[in-house]
């Protein structure tokens, strides 16, 4: 299993039957393809919807031409007003198409953020550029070298009852993204309850992060090699699911 | 009212002023009136406007399109956005200063939005606390946990899509091609709103009605998929 995957399906353990969930991009969108079986989960996306299935596919990408896009945009307006089929007007907050489930409500983006920020989101799952010990989290602007914007991150983690961060443990550099001291933007104080990586799973809870668990073949010298931040094991230590 | 907002596309444009702010409904491509913006693009005599957006379209693609027209144009004086991405150009603009940015949290931004079509004053909200966008915001403790004062952000013009509209103006959307639309529309002196389908007064059950016809000035009916 690939890493992003195997973060993804750790991710999904840690859900409960009948949370409403906000998936952000990436890693923790592929969470939606590992709940375990007899469990439901509501996926919340902030574009407007509770209630997606597990399909999400780019409809188009960097190859795609002006007239390829028009022509998928023409062939996916047949509406059948159950959100089964791939349709130009349903979308997540990545841009991918998706379906939705029975059950599922759209609705629009201030009854979105009402959901969020009114406290009706069970866990957010959303990735990070830093994590400190303190729970700070830092998602959306490296000074001088990427403007991506914040989004609906910071009404996210505001309002979910838990925060859970999916990412790989370092950067593509190798450089840790868990550290003593968040010194990229802020995207709020304290809000990270819980990280999973392909090292490990931590809890933050006041001030302090606890190693809860280990991927296979993983001792606790790699995790501390590669964190920047002071940490703590759990007495009994779990073993991530594979 | 106008009881028959019908309009011409061309002459519904036409009403934009440059130095305007302009409020774009959509979600990217997903109920983006990409006909309205992109006959917005050809006026290019229509100048220094700040525009108002979820985010600048879509990323990574080979050829232009959404928001990023108007500024290729030399359109935009500022832009109002949630979510930048990847747009390079934009970017290096922001960093030289040829083009002003505000990047507003979505959440905070819809409710910005919403508070200046309620007709209130503002609100508080946790969003913000101890990063960048407090900076210059009064805060208040309620209930010992510390909040942001907003503000309500109003347009001259909105620019909004519905799948069908009657034309009185009474709109309903598909799945989730709402999103910013309803909210956006509420915010503008001025709505134009792109409808794929026109309906007439009564083929619209009013409990399905999303978005009232009161808050629709223009209607421009087109079944055309610009991008």
């Amino acid at each position: 299993m690939d890493k992003r995957h195997f973060i993804a399906k750790n991710v999904a353990a840690l859900f409960r039957d009948g949370d409403v969930v906000n998936l952000g991009i990436g890693i923790p969108t592929l969470a939606s393809l590992y709940i375990p079986a007899g469990l439901t989960v509501f996926f919340h996306a902030e574009n407007g919807c509770v209630g997606t299935d597990r399909t999400f596919t780019k409809p188009w990408n960097p190859e795609s031409t002006r007239e390829s896009v028009r022509q998928w945009l023409l062939e996916h307006n047949e509406y059948s007003g159950t959100g089964r089929e791939v349709h130009r007007d349903l979308c997540n907050a990545g841009n991918e198409s998706i379906t939705l489930l029975p059950g599922a409500a759209c609705f629009d983006s201030c009854t979105s953020f009402a959901i969020a920020k009114g406290g009706r989101l069970s866990a957010t799952v959303l990735g990070a550029l830093q994590v400190d010990r303190e729970g700070n989290l830092a998602n959306w602007k490296i000074p001088g070298k990427k403007l991506n914007g914040m989004g609906g991150a910071m009404d996210m983690v505001t309002g979910a009852k838990t925060v859970i961060v999916a990412m790989e443990h370092c950067t593509k550099r190798g450089e840790p993204k868990i550290v003593e001291r968040c010194t990229l933007p802020l995207t709020a104080l304290g809000c990270v309850n819980r990280i999973v990586t392909e090292l490990c799973v931590m809890e933050c809870r006041s001030g302090e992060l606890l190693v809860t668990a280990l991927a296979p073949g993983v001792e606790r010298e790699d995790v501390i090699s590669r964190t920047a931040a002071e940490l703590r094991f759990a007495d009994k230590l779990t073993q991530m699911s594979v | 009212m106008a009881i028959d907002k019908v309009t011409e596309l061309a002459a519904a444009i036409d009403k934009i002023r440059s130095g305007d702010t302009v409020l774009l409904g959509g979600f990217n491509i997903c109920g983006c009136p990409t006909n309205l913006l992109y006959a917005l693009a050809e006026r290019t005599d229509i100048r220094d406007l700040t525009l108002v957006s979820e985010d600048f379209g879509s990323s990574g693609l080979s050829f232009t399109q959404g928001p990023e027209k108007l500024f290729l144009n030399g359109q935009l004086r500022k832009i109002i956005l949630s979510f930048l991405g990847n747009h390079k150009s934009a970017e290096l603009a922001i960093a030289e200063g040829r083009l002003e940015a505000e990047f507003v949290p979505q959440g905070t931004l819809v409710e910005r939005l919403r508070c200046a079509g309620a007709g209130l004053g503002g609100f508080y909200t946790r969003t913000g606390v101890g990063t960048e966008v407090e900076a210059g915001k009064e805060t208040k403790v309620i209930g010992g946990v510390k909040y942001l004062l907003e503000l309500p952000l109003r347009g001259n013009v909105a620019l909004v899509k519905a799948h069908r509209a009657d034309r009185y103006g009474n709109a309903v959307f598909r799945y989730t091609a709402a999103n910013l639309n309803p909210c956006m529309a509420m915010a503008a002196d001025l709505v134009i709103l792109e409808a794929e389908e026109l309906a007439e007064p009564g083929e619209i059950r009013p409990d399905e009605v999303q978005l009232p016809g009161v808050f629709v000035d223009h209607i421009v009916v087109t079944r055309e998929v610009q991008f």
